[in-house]
């Protein structure tokens, strides 16, 4: 795995009494899609956070680009090439899909052969438009959240759970979006709890507990083995 | 590539009288506390004079309060200190005036208003700059820690407004308006200040202006992103940080410029003015919703016509009438007329 984008190393985290990350080490490659895998709760979430710089890492080493990324605010490392999906979206609801995606845009005006892309992928932005992202349904505000990260060119996308409780419709979208943007050879740490959907998308994947990485290797090698599944996950990926 | 969402047009369902007329309402209680307090107090030239002041008096506590509600929407921060600003831009002001003397004395209208315009520019570059100051040394310190933020700011109110007392000394400053803005013209029998017309059209422009500032240009769209979601606006790249300071900053300049504003208009400063305004200002952020201009200006309005309303009816009802006004207010929409910020 040479070149990585992203390298964790030993990361520790804590939220107020709490030691999330107890010494993460994650191996992000260039190009593709690593899912990061594991039950609820066992630190995905804030290993993504950690990594946008959402939560400080109190110990450890981030490297993006082979720069030390540690202790650089969270706009210098979305400056720097991170686009980040959260798990709830992160919509400004008071704002209209536009201004919502011409805020996304942060280093100048929307491009538009970016725009034909994504409203391509995402037919109802467009439809919506000008409308206020409060009023979008579920599917619709996810859409608009992974299109905000795709206004501008990212070197590595950050998102968390982008199917959580969307129709099948609209997961398959998802997943096409998701795809084209590997396509486009974009990196893509993935948190995604729908087996289908990582075992279409995934490269690499990583399976974390307890705050820690207990496995990292080949998506398919983890896809085909029930038996790793059920030791690393408490249940086979099928049951899912 | 895989599109199967569906990309249906949306359709709009008809809205009842009562839904419609829930969304608008707090734009409608202003011509409602017009409408009732023509019909209340009765003579047409009473009612228009204190409504004229009502307004006046809502477009200066207005100015006072827009940057407040903006940096509590922003950044969490419960600066108390805000009225130290207000206290010093009245004294910054009305020094200037008082230096202008020559200016002011003159019945010359380009005089006046050069005079009044010199004190607004030196008021706000002086609270602005103290502003920035306050930021750095008293506010950045304590931010996510409201009480620490309640007793710091507290301080800092106080240490500024004994410092006006080294400077200007302990006694309160009376002053007379510039020659073109004194007396009052008659309209519908009514004599209204010419003062207060100018305070009504100033805040005005004001107000058209902010708002064109946040809903057309990205920096607005960025404060009002940033008061939904400070931590999304820092993931998409922008320094929320540098906002913040420009919204302190601007916020602490607008504060002067309504003490000018309320100095010309009671004719007297004292050092605890602003104190004594913060009330009305946090009355008005608490019932507009926190982080929302619009519903500052509307809070604002009210509060001011109301007061000249009850002290003209019942004058022994005005003390309690802006506390009256919030209860309401809260009992109907607990979080304020137009919350932006979701309760933490």
């Amino acid at each position: 795995m040479s070149d990585p984008i992203l390298e964790l190393s030993a990361v520790h985290t804590d939220i107020a009494q709490y030691h999330i990350l107890q010494g993460v080490d994650l191996t992000v490659p260039r190009g593709g899609v690593t899912m990061l895998l594991g039950r609820n709760g066992v630190g995905k979430t804030t290993t993504l956070r950690t990594i946008i710089g959402h939560w400080q890492a109190k110990s450890g080493s981030l490297h993006f680009n082979g720069a030390d990324i540690t202790t650089m605010p969270t706009p210098a490392r979305a400056r720097a090439g991170i686009g980040f999906v959260p798990e709830d979206m992160g919509i400004f609801s008071d704002l209209t899909v536009e201004e919502n995606m011409i805020l996304a845009a942060a280093s100048g005006p929307l491009d538009p052969a970016r725009m034909q892309w994504i409203f391509e992928a995402f037919p109802p932005l467009k439809t919506f438009w000008r409308s206020e992202a409060g009023n979008l349904s579920g599917g619709q505000k996810q859409m608009l959240s992974i299109a905000r990260a795709m206004a501008e060119e990212r070197q590595l996308y950050l998102i968390d759970e982008p199917t959580k409780g969307l129709a099948p419709a609209i997961i398959s979208t998802m997943a096409g979006a998701l795809r084209d943007l590997k396509a486009k050879g974009a990196s893509i740490l993935l948190v995604e709890q729908n087996f289908a959907v990582a075992r279409a998308l995934g490269d690499t994947a990583a399976v974390m507990d307890d705050g820690r990485i207990v496995w990292a290797g080949e998506m398919a090698e983890l896809a085909g083995d029930a038996t790793l599944q059920e030791r690393l996950m408490g249940l086979s990926m099928e049951a899912h | 590539m895989t599109t199967a969402a569906p990309d249906h047009a949306p359709k709009y369902a008809q809205l009842s009288l009562a839904d419609r007329l829930g969304k608008a309402m707090p734009l409608l209680l202003v011509p409602l506390l017009v409408i009732f307090g023509f019909l209340s107090i009765g003579s047409t030239s009473s009612w228009l004079t204190l409504t004229v002041s009502g307004l006046a008096m809502g477009m200066m506590i207005f100015i006072m309060a827009s940057g407040l509600t903006l940096v509590f929407g922003l950044m969490d921060v419960i600066n108390f200190g805000h009225g130290a600003f207000i206290s010093v831009g009245a004294y910054v002001g009305i020094s200037a005036l008082l230096a202008l003397e020559s200016w002011t004395g003159v019945p010359s209208l380009l005089l006046n208003v050069s005079a009044v315009l010199a004190a607004v520019i030196a008021a706000m570059c002086v609270t602005g700059a103290l502003g920035w100051g306050f930021e750095r040394v008293i506010v950045r310190p304590v931010y996510g820690a409201h009480l620490k933020q309640i007793l710091v700011t507290v301080g800092g109110l106080i240490v500024i407004e004994q410092l006006i007392h080294v400077v200007w000394g302990p006694d309160e400053i009376f002053l007379t308006r510039p020659e073109m803005l004194k007396g009052a013209v008659t309209f519908a029998g009514a004599a209204i200040e010419k003062y207060r017309l100018l305070a009504v059209v100033f805040g005005l422009v004001l107000f058209v202006a902010m708002r064109l500032v946040l809903k057309r240009t990205k920096i607005g769209l960025i404060v009002r992103a940033g008061v939904q979601n400070g931590e999304m606006v820092e993931a998409l790249g922008y320094r929320l940080r540098l906002v913040f300071i420009g919204v302190f900053v601007a916020g602490s300049a607008l504060a002067g410029l309504g003490g000018v504003m309320w100095g010309l208009y009671q004719e007297v400063i004292t050092a605890g003015m602003g104190e004594e305004m913060m009330i009305l200002v946090f009355i008005v952020v608490i019932i507009g919703g926190l982080g929302s201009v619009e519903g500052a200006f509307i809070g604002a309005l009210l509060v001011g016509l109301l007061q000249n309303y009850v002290a003209f009816l019942e004058p022994k009802l005005a003390l309690i009438s802006n506390i009256a006004l919030m209860t309401a207010v809260l009992m109907w929409r607990p979080q304020g007329m137009m919350p932006v910020v979701k309760a933490k």
